[in-house]
Protein backbone atom coordinates (compact mmCIF):
# COMPACT_ATOMS: atom_id res chain seq x y z
CA UNK A 1 0.00 0.00 0.00
CA UNK A 2 2.80 2.45 1.30
CA UNK A 3 2.11 6.53 2.29
CA UNK A 4 3.82 9.06 1.09
CA UNK A 5 3.89 12.80 2.46
CA UNK A 6 5.75 16.22 1.61
CA UNK A 7 5.45 19.32 2.57
CA UNK A 8 7.22 22.78 1.17
CA UNK A 9 7.43 26.54 2.79
CA UNK A 10 7.39 29.06 1.05
CA UNK A 11 9.56 31.97 2.11
CA UNK A 12 10.79 30.77 5.35
CA UNK A 13 12.20 27.69 6.71
CA UNK A 14 10.49 25.38 9.36
CA UNK A 15 11.38 22.17 11.81
CA UNK A 16 10.74 20.05 8.82
CA UNK A 17 12.44 16.95 10.36
CA UNK A 18 9.89 17.28 13.05
CA UNK A 19 6.52 17.90 10.68
CA UNK A 20 7.23 15.12 8.45
CA UNK A 21 7.86 12.61 11.59
CA UNK A 22 4.97 13.79 12.31
CA UNK A 23 2.95 13.40 8.94
CA UNK A 24 4.58 9.79 7.94
CA UNK A 25 4.25 8.53 11.72
CA UNK A 26 0.09 9.69 11.15
CA UNK A 27 0.58 7.12 7.76
CA UNK A 28 1.95 4.27 9.50
CA UNK A 29 -1.25 1.71 8.99
CA UNK A 30 0.11 2.13 5.20
CA UNK A 31 3.35 0.41 5.90
CA UNK A 32 6.05 0.53 8.59
CA UNK A 33 8.58 -1.97 6.78
CA UNK A 34 10.31 0.97 6.02
CA UNK A 35 10.62 5.02 6.08
CA UNK A 36 12.59 7.56 4.83
CA UNK A 37 13.14 11.12 5.03
CA UNK A 38 14.37 13.25 1.99
CA UNK A 39 15.34 16.43 4.02
CA UNK A 40 16.44 19.78 2.19
CA UNK A 41 18.22 21.19 5.61
CA UNK A 42 19.25 25.19 5.73
CA UNK A 43 22.93 25.22 4.59
CA UNK A 44 25.12 27.93 3.97
CA UNK A 45 25.96 25.60 0.00
CA UNK A 46 29.64 25.43 -0.07
CA UNK A 47 30.07 21.94 0.45
CA UNK A 48 28.23 18.66 -0.68
CA UNK A 49 26.89 16.14 1.86
CA UNK A 50 26.81 13.01 0.88
CA UNK A 51 24.32 10.24 3.01
CA UNK A 52 25.74 6.66 2.29
CA UNK A 53 25.83 2.99 3.29
CA UNK A 54 28.56 0.54 3.79
CA UNK A 55 26.04 -2.48 4.27
CA UNK A 56 22.22 -2.93 5.32
CA UNK A 57 20.03 -3.18 8.36
CA UNK A 58 19.96 -6.59 9.14
CA UNK A 59 17.97 -6.38 12.14
CA UNK A 60 14.31 -8.24 12.96
CA UNK A 61 11.87 -8.25 9.46
CA UNK A 62 15.00 -7.20 7.72
CA UNK A 63 15.43 -9.51 4.06
CA UNK A 64 19.42 -8.88 4.12
CA UNK A 65 22.27 -11.13 4.83
CA UNK A 66 24.02 -10.35 7.62
CA UNK A 67 27.73 -9.34 7.46
CA UNK A 68 30.51 -8.99 10.34
CA UNK A 69 30.69 -4.83 10.81
CA UNK A 70 34.45 -5.36 10.02
CA UNK A 71 33.31 -5.79 6.78
CA UNK A 72 31.71 -2.18 6.93
CA UNK A 73 35.40 -0.74 8.10
CA UNK A 74 37.02 -1.80 5.66
CA UNK A 75 34.76 -0.60 2.97
CA UNK A 76 34.68 3.11 4.78
CA UNK A 77 38.51 3.05 4.63
CA UNK A 78 38.31 2.06 0.61
CA UNK A 79 35.33 5.33 0.30
CA UNK A 80 37.58 7.52 2.17
CA UNK A 81 41.01 6.25 0.10
CA UNK A 82 38.45 6.80 -3.11
CA UNK A 83 37.44 10.64 -2.17
CA UNK A 84 41.02 11.79 -1.52
CA UNK A 85 42.00 10.23 -5.53
CA UNK A 86 39.44 12.59 -6.15
CA UNK A 87 40.11 15.50 -4.75
CA UNK A 88 37.17 15.62 -2.30
CA UNK A 89 38.15 16.46 0.77
CA UNK A 90 36.08 15.42 4.02
CA UNK A 91 34.92 18.42 6.51
CA UNK A 92 33.40 16.62 8.75
CA UNK A 93 31.83 12.62 8.95
CA UNK A 94 29.68 11.13 11.14
CA UNK A 95 29.21 7.37 11.62
CA UNK A 96 25.62 7.72 12.88
CA UNK A 97 25.16 3.52 12.84
CA UNK A 98 27.90 1.16 11.95
CA UNK A 99 26.09 0.92 8.03
CA UNK A 100 25.25 4.45 8.07
CA UNK A 101 27.43 7.81 7.58
CA UNK A 102 27.37 11.26 6.53
CA UNK A 103 30.16 12.91 5.33
CA UNK A 104 29.80 16.72 4.38
CA UNK A 105 32.55 16.94 1.48
CA UNK A 106 34.77 19.53 -0.44
CA UNK A 107 34.33 19.12 -4.03
CA UNK A 108 34.35 21.75 -6.89
CA UNK A 109 33.44 19.36 -9.90
CA UNK A 110 29.88 20.09 -10.53
CA UNK A 111 29.48 16.14 -12.37
CA UNK A 112 28.55 13.81 -9.89
CA UNK A 113 28.35 10.85 -12.46
CA UNK A 114 32.28 10.00 -12.27
CA UNK A 115 32.10 10.81 -8.40
CA UNK A 116 29.09 8.11 -7.81
CA UNK A 117 30.31 5.26 -10.03
CA UNK A 118 33.72 5.36 -8.67
CA UNK A 119 32.56 5.38 -4.82
CA UNK A 120 29.26 2.69 -5.71
CA UNK A 121 32.20 0.46 -7.56
CA UNK A 122 32.81 -0.63 -3.73
CA UNK A 123 30.60 -3.59 -3.41
CA UNK A 124 28.17 -3.26 -0.41
CA UNK A 125 28.43 0.51 -1.13
CA UNK A 126 25.44 3.00 -1.88
CA UNK A 127 25.00 6.70 -1.67
CA UNK A 128 21.58 7.52 -0.49
CA UNK A 129 22.06 11.15 -1.78
CA UNK A 130 24.47 13.53 -2.93
CA UNK A 131 23.64 17.32 -2.86
CA UNK A 132 24.26 20.88 -1.11
CA UNK A 133 20.89 20.17 0.77
CA UNK A 134 19.35 17.28 0.43
CA UNK A 135 19.91 14.65 3.06
CA UNK A 136 18.32 11.11 2.60
CA UNK A 137 17.87 9.13 4.96
CA UNK A 138 16.34 5.84 4.91
CA UNK A 139 16.20 2.35 7.36
CA UNK A 140 13.84 -0.22 8.61
CA UNK A 141 11.10 0.77 11.16
CA UNK A 142 8.04 3.27 11.28
CA UNK A 143 8.66 7.18 10.87
CA UNK A 144 9.53 7.47 14.89
CA UNK A 145 11.81 4.98 15.09
CA UNK A 146 14.09 6.29 12.04
CA UNK A 147 13.74 9.68 13.23
CA UNK A 148 14.68 8.71 16.95
CA UNK A 149 17.73 6.20 15.31
CA UNK A 150 19.25 9.38 13.15
CA UNK A 151 17.79 12.37 15.57
CA UNK A 152 16.02 13.93 12.97
CA UNK A 153 13.37 15.85 14.94
CA UNK A 154 15.96 18.76 14.99
CA UNK A 155 16.64 19.91 11.55
CA UNK A 156 15.52 22.84 10.30
CA UNK A 157 15.18 23.43 6.41
CA UNK A 158 12.90 24.29 3.73
CA UNK A 159 10.93 21.70 2.70
CA UNK A 160 10.90 17.49 2.71
CA UNK A 161 9.18 14.16 0.85
CA UNK A 162 8.92 10.92 2.73
CA UNK A 163 7.54 7.62 2.31
CA UNK A 164 6.14 4.80 4.88
CA UNK A 165 6.67 1.52 2.81
CA UNK A 166 4.62 -1.66 2.90
CA UNK A 167 7.65 -3.63 0.85
CA UNK A 168 5.38 -6.09 -2.13
CA UNK A 169 7.48 -6.69 -4.82
CA UNK A 170 10.90 -6.40 -3.30
CA UNK A 171 12.61 -7.01 -0.02
CA UNK A 172 12.52 -5.32 2.83
CA UNK A 173 16.05 -3.87 2.99
CA UNK A 174 17.71 -0.08 2.90
CA UNK A 175 18.24 -0.51 -0.52
CA UNK A 176 14.24 -0.49 -1.74
CA UNK A 177 12.95 1.71 0.78
CA UNK A 178 12.10 5.03 -0.32
CA UNK A 179 13.42 8.24 -0.92
CA UNK A 180 15.47 7.42 -4.23
CA UNK A 181 18.35 9.85 -5.61
CA UNK A 182 17.89 11.54 -8.76
CA UNK A 183 21.63 9.43 -9.36
CA UNK A 184 23.69 11.48 -10.66
CA UNK A 185 21.65 15.08 -10.36
CA UNK A 186 22.36 17.00 -6.92
CA UNK A 187 19.49 17.24 -4.46
CA UNK A 188 16.96 15.47 -6.33
CA UNK A 189 15.03 12.63 -4.60
CA UNK A 190 11.40 10.79 -5.59
CA UNK A 191 8.97 8.77 -3.57
CA UNK A 192 6.36 6.73 -4.82
CA UNK A 193 2.76 5.50 -4.08
CA UNK A 194 2.02 2.59 -6.82
CA UNK A 195 2.92 -0.05 -9.17
CA UNK A 196 5.25 0.42 -12.61
CA UNK A 197 3.99 -2.31 -14.91
CA UNK A 198 6.35 -0.76 -17.32
CA UNK A 199 9.25 -1.54 -14.85
CA UNK A 200 11.79 -3.94 -16.82
CA UNK A 201 11.27 -2.19 -20.43
CA UNK A 202 12.43 1.16 -19.14
CA UNK A 203 15.20 0.10 -16.67
CA UNK A 204 16.49 -1.92 -20.17
CA UNK A 205 16.14 0.92 -22.28
CA UNK A 206 17.70 3.50 -19.44
CA UNK A 207 20.40 1.09 -18.55
CA UNK A 208 21.37 0.95 -22.65
CA UNK A 209 21.30 4.54 -21.85
CA UNK A 210 23.89 4.60 -19.47
CA UNK A 211 21.45 4.78 -16.24
CA UNK A 212 22.43 2.84 -12.89
CA UNK A 213 19.86 1.18 -11.09
CA UNK A 214 21.01 0.17 -7.14
CA UNK A 215 17.98 -2.12 -6.63
CA UNK A 216 14.64 -4.14 -8.31
CA UNK A 217 12.06 -1.80 -6.94
CA UNK A 218 10.04 -0.34 -9.45
CA UNK A 219 9.46 2.85 -7.55
CA UNK A 220 13.31 3.57 -8.11
CA UNK A 221 12.51 3.64 -12.02
CA UNK A 222 10.96 7.38 -11.20
CA UNK A 223 14.28 8.74 -9.93
CA UNK A 224 16.18 7.31 -13.24
CA UNK A 225 13.65 8.03 -15.95
CA UNK A 226 13.52 11.62 -14.45
CA UNK A 227 16.93 12.09 -13.98
CA UNK A 228 17.53 11.04 -17.39
CA UNK A 229 15.24 13.45 -19.13
CA UNK A 230 16.65 16.22 -16.92
CA UNK A 231 20.32 14.74 -18.84
CA UNK A 232 19.12 15.35 -21.88
CA UNK A 233 18.19 18.73 -21.28
CA UNK A 234 14.61 18.55 -19.90
CA UNK A 235 13.47 20.68 -17.28
CA UNK A 236 11.81 19.18 -14.16
CA UNK A 237 8.33 19.37 -15.15
CA UNK A 238 8.27 18.80 -18.55
CA UNK A 239 10.37 14.98 -17.54
CA UNK A 240 7.20 14.28 -14.76
CA UNK A 241 4.38 15.28 -17.63
CA UNK A 242 6.04 12.73 -19.84
CA UNK A 243 6.35 10.41 -17.07
CA UNK A 244 2.56 10.20 -17.19
CA UNK A 245 2.50 8.07 -20.51
CA UNK A 246 6.01 7.17 -20.65
CA UNK A 247 5.58 5.34 -16.94
CA UNK A 248 2.77 2.42 -17.17
CA UNK A 249 0.67 1.48 -14.31
CA UNK A 250 -0.83 3.61 -11.19
CA UNK A 251 1.15 6.11 -9.26
CA UNK A 252 1.42 9.13 -7.06
CA UNK A 253 4.89 10.39 -7.37
CA UNK A 254 6.87 13.48 -5.61
CA UNK A 255 9.81 14.96 -6.98
CA UNK A 256 12.37 17.19 -4.60
CA UNK A 257 14.69 19.55 -5.81
CA UNK A 258 17.15 21.98 -3.94
CA UNK A 259 14.65 24.66 -4.16
CA UNK A 260 11.23 22.97 -5.27
CA UNK A 261 8.79 20.41 -5.15
CA UNK A 262 6.62 18.78 -7.49
CA UNK A 263 3.85 16.00 -7.69
CA UNK A 264 2.64 13.72 -10.67
CA UNK A 265 -0.45 11.55 -10.50
CA UNK A 266 -1.35 9.01 -13.06
CA UNK A 267 -4.05 9.67 -15.85
CA UNK A 268 -6.30 6.76 -13.88
CA UNK A 269 -6.12 8.31 -10.85
CA UNK A 270 -5.55 5.08 -8.87
CA UNK A 271 -4.07 6.14 -6.07
CA UNK A 272 -4.56 8.68 -3.21
CA UNK A 273 -3.59 12.34 -2.95
CA UNK A 274 -4.77 15.07 -0.50
CA UNK A 275 -3.68 18.29 -1.13
CA UNK A 276 -3.79 21.50 0.85
CA UNK A 277 -2.18 24.83 -0.21
CA UNK A 278 -1.35 28.04 1.19
CA UNK A 279 0.21 31.12 0.28
CA UNK A 280 3.29 30.13 2.75
CA UNK A 281 2.91 26.11 2.95
CA UNK A 282 1.94 23.45 0.93
CA UNK A 283 1.53 20.14 2.83
CA UNK A 284 0.13 16.77 0.94
CA UNK A 285 -0.24 12.92 1.76
CA UNK A 286 -1.83 10.27 0.90
CA UNK A 287 -4.20 10.95 3.17
CA UNK A 288 -5.69 13.71 5.23
CA UNK A 289 -4.55 12.72 8.36
CA UNK A 290 -1.31 13.47 7.21
CA UNK A 291 -1.73 16.83 6.94
CA UNK A 292 -4.05 17.64 9.82
CA UNK A 293 -0.84 15.94 12.48
CA UNK A 294 0.66 19.57 11.24
CA UNK A 295 -2.41 21.72 10.89
CA UNK A 296 -5.29 20.31 12.97
CA UNK A 297 -7.24 23.41 12.62
CA UNK A 298 -10.14 23.38 10.24
CA UNK A 299 -8.41 23.55 6.38
CA UNK A 300 -9.33 23.52 3.03
CA UNK A 301 -7.49 20.49 1.24
CA UNK A 302 -8.75 18.35 -2.14
CA UNK A 303 -7.79 15.65 -4.32
CA UNK A 304 -5.44 16.43 -7.63
CA UNK A 305 -7.35 15.29 -10.51
CA UNK A 306 -5.99 12.81 -12.83
CA UNK A 307 -2.65 13.22 -14.80
CA UNK A 308 -2.48 16.16 -12.86
CA UNK A 309 1.22 17.64 -12.80
CA UNK A 310 2.36 20.51 -10.07
CA UNK A 311 5.63 22.69 -9.36
CA UNK A 312 6.22 24.44 -6.19
CA UNK A 313 9.18 27.17 -5.23
CA UNK A 314 9.95 27.79 -1.99
CA UNK B 1 -39.99 10.98 -21.50
CA UNK B 2 -43.68 10.69 -21.23
CA UNK B 3 -45.10 12.80 -18.96
CA UNK B 4 -45.06 11.39 -15.31
CA UNK B 5 -48.84 11.79 -15.15
CA UNK B 6 -50.04 9.51 -17.65
CA UNK B 7 -47.63 7.22 -17.28
CA UNK B 8 -48.36 3.71 -15.45
CA UNK B 9 -47.20 2.78 -12.10
CA UNK B 10 -45.52 -0.36 -13.99
CA UNK B 11 -43.20 2.29 -16.04
CA UNK B 12 -43.16 5.28 -14.05
CA UNK B 13 -39.41 4.00 -12.90
CA UNK B 14 -38.50 3.54 -16.49
CA UNK B 15 -39.69 7.29 -16.79
CA UNK B 16 -37.66 8.97 -14.53
CA UNK B 17 -34.31 7.24 -15.74
CA UNK B 18 -34.32 5.25 -13.02
CA UNK B 19 -33.64 1.90 -15.15
CA UNK B 20 -34.70 1.09 -18.61
CA UNK B 21 -34.15 -2.69 -18.99
CA UNK B 22 -37.44 -4.59 -19.05
CA UNK B 23 -37.51 -6.86 -15.88
CA UNK B 24 -39.09 -9.94 -16.48
CA UNK B 25 -39.26 -13.43 -14.65
CA UNK B 26 -39.89 -14.26 -11.33
CA UNK B 27 -37.95 -11.96 -8.57
CA UNK B 28 -36.58 -12.36 -5.31
CA UNK B 29 -37.47 -8.51 -4.31
CA UNK B 30 -39.01 -7.87 -1.30
CA UNK B 31 -41.74 -5.37 -1.79
CA UNK B 32 -42.15 -2.55 1.43
CA UNK B 33 -45.20 -3.03 3.38
CA UNK B 34 -46.62 0.14 6.06
CA UNK B 35 -47.94 -2.61 8.19
CA UNK B 36 -44.91 -4.30 8.72
CA UNK B 37 -43.11 -3.21 11.74
CA UNK B 38 -39.75 -5.02 11.40
CA UNK B 39 -39.77 -2.45 7.33
CA UNK B 40 -39.09 0.47 9.99
CA UNK B 41 -36.10 -0.35 12.60
CA UNK B 42 -33.17 -2.92 11.81
CA UNK B 43 -32.09 -5.00 15.05
CA UNK B 44 -29.84 -2.89 17.59
CA UNK B 45 -31.12 0.82 16.15
CA UNK B 46 -32.90 3.32 18.41
CA UNK B 47 -35.83 5.49 18.07
CA UNK B 48 -34.22 9.26 18.83
CA UNK B 49 -35.94 12.41 19.60
CA UNK B 50 -34.28 14.99 16.63
CA UNK B 51 -35.10 17.76 19.50
CA UNK B 52 -32.12 16.35 21.88
CA UNK B 53 -29.34 17.91 20.92
CA UNK B 54 -25.44 17.27 21.70
CA UNK B 55 -21.85 17.65 21.08
CA UNK B 56 -19.27 14.56 20.78
CA UNK B 57 -15.72 15.24 20.69
CA UNK B 58 -13.68 13.00 18.81
CA UNK B 59 -10.43 14.96 18.93
CA UNK B 60 -9.03 12.27 21.33
CA UNK B 61 -11.14 9.35 20.14
CA UNK B 62 -9.94 6.58 18.32
CA UNK B 63 -12.25 5.59 15.28
CA UNK B 64 -13.79 2.80 17.13
CA UNK B 65 -14.36 4.64 20.54
CA UNK B 66 -16.09 7.54 18.83
CA UNK B 67 -18.09 5.20 16.63
CA UNK B 68 -18.68 3.60 19.88
CA UNK B 69 -19.84 6.71 21.72
CA UNK B 70 -22.33 7.74 18.87
CA UNK B 71 -23.98 4.60 19.40
CA UNK B 72 -24.35 5.02 23.10
CA UNK B 73 -25.42 8.58 22.66
CA UNK B 74 -28.63 7.52 19.81
CA UNK B 75 -29.12 4.77 22.63
CA UNK B 76 -30.09 7.43 25.02
CA UNK B 77 -32.44 9.17 22.74
CA UNK B 78 -30.19 11.83 21.13
CA UNK B 79 -31.28 12.55 17.56
CA UNK B 80 -28.75 15.84 16.42
CA UNK B 81 -25.73 15.10 17.51
CA UNK B 82 -22.91 16.99 16.63
CA UNK B 83 -19.40 15.74 16.29
CA UNK B 84 -16.56 17.96 16.64
CA UNK B 85 -12.75 18.06 15.77
CA UNK B 86 -12.88 14.94 13.98
CA UNK B 87 -9.74 16.18 11.76
CA UNK B 88 -9.78 13.70 8.94
CA UNK B 89 -10.69 10.41 11.12
CA UNK B 90 -11.37 7.51 9.24
CA UNK B 91 -14.69 5.70 9.10
CA UNK B 92 -16.69 7.73 10.92
CA UNK B 93 -20.38 7.34 11.49
CA UNK B 94 -20.37 4.19 9.39
CA UNK B 95 -23.67 2.05 9.74
CA UNK B 96 -26.13 4.21 11.08
CA UNK B 97 -29.26 2.29 10.51
CA UNK B 98 -31.65 5.19 11.84
CA UNK B 99 -33.00 8.26 11.43
CA UNK B 100 -30.18 10.76 13.16
CA UNK B 101 -29.61 14.56 12.09
CA UNK B 102 -25.53 14.27 12.68
CA UNK B 103 -23.41 17.40 11.94
CA UNK B 104 -19.87 16.93 11.28
CA UNK B 105 -17.60 19.82 12.49
CA UNK B 106 -14.76 19.69 10.18
CA UNK B 107 -13.28 17.04 7.79
CA UNK B 108 -13.50 13.03 7.51
CA UNK B 109 -10.96 10.50 6.39
CA UNK B 110 -11.99 7.31 4.50
CA UNK B 111 -15.29 5.89 4.31
CA UNK B 112 -17.12 8.66 6.31
CA UNK B 113 -20.89 7.19 7.02
CA UNK B 114 -20.61 4.30 5.06
CA UNK B 115 -23.21 1.40 4.98
CA UNK B 116 -25.90 3.88 6.10
CA UNK B 117 -29.43 3.55 6.23
CA UNK B 118 -31.83 6.48 7.23
CA UNK B 119 -29.34 9.45 8.52
CA UNK B 120 -29.30 13.12 7.76
CA UNK B 121 -25.62 14.03 7.96
CA UNK B 122 -24.31 17.56 6.94
CA UNK B 123 -20.05 17.58 7.24
CA UNK B 124 -18.64 21.23 7.26
CA UNK B 125 -15.53 20.13 5.96
CA UNK B 126 -14.24 17.39 3.10
CA UNK B 127 -14.69 13.99 2.70
CA UNK B 128 -11.52 11.67 1.59
CA UNK B 129 -12.16 8.20 -0.14
CA UNK B 130 -15.29 6.17 -0.39
CA UNK B 131 -17.58 8.50 1.17
CA UNK B 132 -21.19 6.91 1.97
CA UNK B 133 -19.93 4.01 0.26
CA UNK B 134 -23.04 1.64 0.14
CA UNK B 135 -25.53 3.99 1.14
CA UNK B 136 -29.01 2.56 1.54
CA UNK B 137 -31.28 5.75 2.23
CA UNK B 138 -31.07 9.55 3.94
CA UNK B 139 -29.11 12.41 2.84
CA UNK B 140 -25.58 13.50 3.20
CA UNK B 141 -24.30 17.15 2.63
CA UNK B 142 -20.40 17.95 2.18
CA UNK B 143 -19.75 21.33 2.35
CA UNK B 144 -16.18 21.16 -0.02
CA UNK B 145 -14.68 18.71 -1.62
CA UNK B 146 -14.65 15.02 -1.68
CA UNK B 147 -11.89 12.25 -2.54
CA UNK B 148 -12.43 9.41 -5.12
CA UNK B 149 -14.76 6.71 -5.20
CA UNK B 150 -17.65 9.46 -4.05
CA UNK B 151 -20.44 6.97 -3.37
CA UNK B 152 -19.62 4.16 -4.44
CA UNK B 153 -22.39 1.32 -4.86
CA UNK B 154 -24.93 3.18 -3.13
CA UNK B 155 -28.52 2.05 -3.43
CA UNK B 156 -30.37 4.67 -2.46
CA UNK B 157 -30.59 8.39 -0.73
CA UNK B 158 -28.99 11.55 -2.10
CA UNK B 159 -25.34 12.64 -1.63
CA UNK B 160 -24.36 16.13 -2.31
CA UNK B 161 -20.73 17.67 -2.40
CA UNK B 162 -20.43 21.14 -3.06
CA UNK B 163 -17.29 21.11 -3.95
CA UNK B 164 -14.83 19.30 -6.65
CA UNK B 165 -14.83 15.16 -6.39
CA UNK B 166 -12.19 12.67 -7.21
CA UNK B 167 -12.16 9.58 -9.75
CA UNK B 168 -14.56 6.87 -9.90
CA UNK B 169 -17.77 9.21 -8.36
CA UNK B 170 -20.65 6.53 -8.37
CA UNK B 171 -18.40 3.52 -9.07
CA UNK B 172 -20.99 0.70 -9.33
CA UNK B 173 -24.25 2.50 -8.13
CA UNK B 174 -27.35 0.94 -7.80
CA UNK B 175 -29.85 3.64 -6.98
CA UNK B 176 -29.70 6.80 -5.45
CA UNK B 177 -28.65 10.27 -6.62
CA UNK B 178 -25.43 11.74 -6.47
CA UNK B 179 -24.91 15.80 -7.07
CA UNK B 180 -21.53 17.29 -7.42
CA UNK B 181 -21.56 21.19 -7.36
CA UNK B 182 -18.23 21.73 -8.93
CA UNK B 183 -16.21 19.46 -11.41
CA UNK B 184 -15.33 15.60 -10.81
CA UNK B 185 -12.24 13.24 -11.66
CA UNK B 186 -12.14 10.47 -14.24
CA UNK B 187 -14.14 7.42 -14.75
CA UNK B 188 -17.50 9.11 -13.28
CA UNK B 189 -20.18 6.59 -13.02
CA UNK B 190 -17.91 3.43 -14.11
CA UNK B 191 -19.87 0.69 -13.95
CA UNK B 192 -22.76 2.18 -12.64
CA UNK B 193 -26.06 0.37 -12.66
CA UNK B 194 -29.23 2.57 -11.49
CA UNK B 195 -29.66 6.12 -10.14
CA UNK B 196 -28.65 9.36 -11.53
CA UNK B 197 -25.43 11.50 -11.20
CA UNK B 198 -25.33 15.43 -11.57
CA UNK B 199 -22.27 17.26 -12.25
CA UNK B 200 -22.67 21.12 -12.51
CA UNK B 201 -18.98 21.56 -13.09
CA UNK B 202 -16.72 19.58 -15.76
CA UNK B 203 -16.11 16.01 -15.64
CA UNK B 204 -12.57 14.10 -16.43
CA UNK B 205 -12.35 11.19 -19.29
CA UNK B 206 -13.91 7.82 -19.34
CA UNK B 207 -17.12 9.61 -18.34
CA UNK B 208 -19.81 6.57 -17.44
CA UNK B 209 -16.86 3.57 -18.64
CA UNK B 210 -19.29 0.57 -18.53
CA UNK B 211 -22.17 2.02 -17.28
CA UNK B 212 -25.28 -0.75 -17.39
CA UNK B 213 -28.09 1.77 -16.89
CA UNK B 214 -28.73 4.80 -15.30
CA UNK B 215 -28.25 8.60 -15.96
CA UNK B 216 -25.92 11.43 -15.87
CA UNK B 217 -25.94 14.52 -16.11
CA UNK B 218 -23.33 16.99 -16.83
CA UNK B 219 -23.17 20.97 -16.96
CA UNK B 220 -19.75 21.23 -17.63
CA UNK B 221 -17.23 20.09 -20.21
CA UNK B 222 -16.73 16.44 -20.73
CA UNK B 223 -13.29 14.89 -20.70
CA UNK B 224 -14.45 11.82 -22.64
CA UNK B 225 -17.05 9.45 -23.39
CA UNK B 226 -16.52 5.86 -21.58
CA UNK B 227 -16.99 2.67 -23.62
CA UNK B 228 -21.13 2.46 -23.94
CA UNK B 229 -21.77 6.17 -22.49
CA UNK B 230 -23.81 7.81 -25.02
CA UNK B 231 -25.72 10.98 -25.47
CA UNK B 232 -29.47 11.39 -24.73
CA UNK B 233 -32.41 13.83 -25.28
CA UNK B 234 -32.77 16.36 -22.32
CA UNK B 235 -36.30 16.17 -21.85
CA UNK B 236 -38.64 18.63 -20.38
CA UNK B 237 -38.94 16.12 -17.72
CA UNK B 238 -35.54 15.78 -16.68
CA UNK B 239 -35.16 19.70 -16.74
CA UNK B 240 -37.95 19.73 -14.32
CA UNK B 241 -36.81 16.93 -12.34
CA UNK B 242 -33.09 18.87 -11.82
CA UNK B 243 -34.52 21.86 -10.71
CA UNK B 244 -36.58 20.51 -7.95
CA UNK B 245 -33.26 18.43 -6.78
CA UNK B 246 -31.06 21.05 -6.82
CA UNK B 247 -33.08 23.53 -4.86
CA UNK B 248 -33.87 20.60 -2.41
CA UNK B 249 -30.02 20.40 -2.20
CA UNK B 250 -29.63 23.80 -1.91
CA UNK B 251 -26.83 23.61 -4.18
CA UNK B 252 -26.29 25.36 -8.41
CA UNK B 253 -29.16 28.43 -7.48
CA UNK B 254 -29.75 29.85 -10.74
CA UNK B 255 -28.30 27.56 -13.02
CA UNK B 256 -29.51 26.67 -16.45
CA UNK B 257 -30.37 22.97 -16.32
CA UNK B 258 -31.54 23.77 -20.03
CA UNK B 259 -28.03 23.34 -20.96
CA UNK B 260 -27.02 20.05 -19.59
CA UNK B 261 -25.85 17.03 -21.38
CA UNK B 262 -28.04 13.98 -20.55
CA UNK B 263 -25.57 10.29 -20.58
CA UNK B 264 -26.98 6.93 -20.59
CA UNK B 265 -26.05 3.73 -21.33
CA UNK B 266 -25.88 2.60 -25.04
CA UNK B 267 -26.37 -0.82 -24.15
CA UNK B 268 -24.00 -2.17 -26.53
CA UNK B 269 -22.36 -3.88 -23.12
CA UNK B 270 -25.09 -6.09 -22.43
CA UNK B 271 -24.59 -9.29 -23.55
CA UNK B 272 -26.33 -11.20 -20.71
CA UNK B 273 -29.10 -12.71 -22.21
CA UNK B 274 -26.57 -14.57 -24.66
CA UNK B 275 -24.55 -15.76 -21.82
CA UNK B 276 -27.13 -16.89 -19.25
CA UNK B 277 -28.65 -19.65 -21.77
CA UNK B 278 -25.18 -21.46 -22.53
CA UNK B 279 -24.77 -21.11 -18.67
CA UNK B 280 -27.70 -22.98 -17.84
CA UNK B 281 -27.09 -25.66 -20.21
CA UNK B 282 -23.68 -25.96 -18.20
CA UNK B 283 -25.13 -25.78 -15.05
CA UNK B 284 -27.66 -29.01 -16.14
Amino acid sequence: MCGIAGLIHRGKSSNVGHELQGMLQALKHRGEDSTGYALYGDTDGKNFIMRFKVGENVGEGSTSVAEDVSVYDERKKIVDSYLAEMGAKIIKEERILPYSLRYEIEYNKKDLLEFSQKIESIPGVEILSMGKSLEVIKDLGNAKMVCDRYNLDKLVGTHAIGHARMATESGVDIKSAHPFWGYPFSDVSVVHNGQLTNYWNNRRALENKGMRFMSECDSELIAVYLAEKMRDGASLEEGMKESLTGLDGVFTYFVATKDSLGMAKDTMAAKPLVLYESDDLVAMGSEEIAIRSILPQEIDTYDPFDGEVKVWQI
Amino acid sequence: MANLKNVTKKTKAQAMGMHSEVLTGRTQQKFFNPDEAENFYYFGTYDVDFNKRTDLDVKNLTAAEANKELDNLMSQGYGTIVIKNPQGKHSLGVGILNKLNLIFEGSLGYFGMGSSDGPIVRINGRVGWSCAENLMAGKVVIEKNAGSCFGAAIRGGDLICKGSVGARTGIDMKGGTIIIGGDAGAFTGFMMQRGRIIILGDVGINLGDSMYDGTIFVGGEIGSYGSDAVDSELTQSDQDWLRRKLRVAEIGENFDVSKMKKIVAGKKLWNYDNLEPAEKKGAI
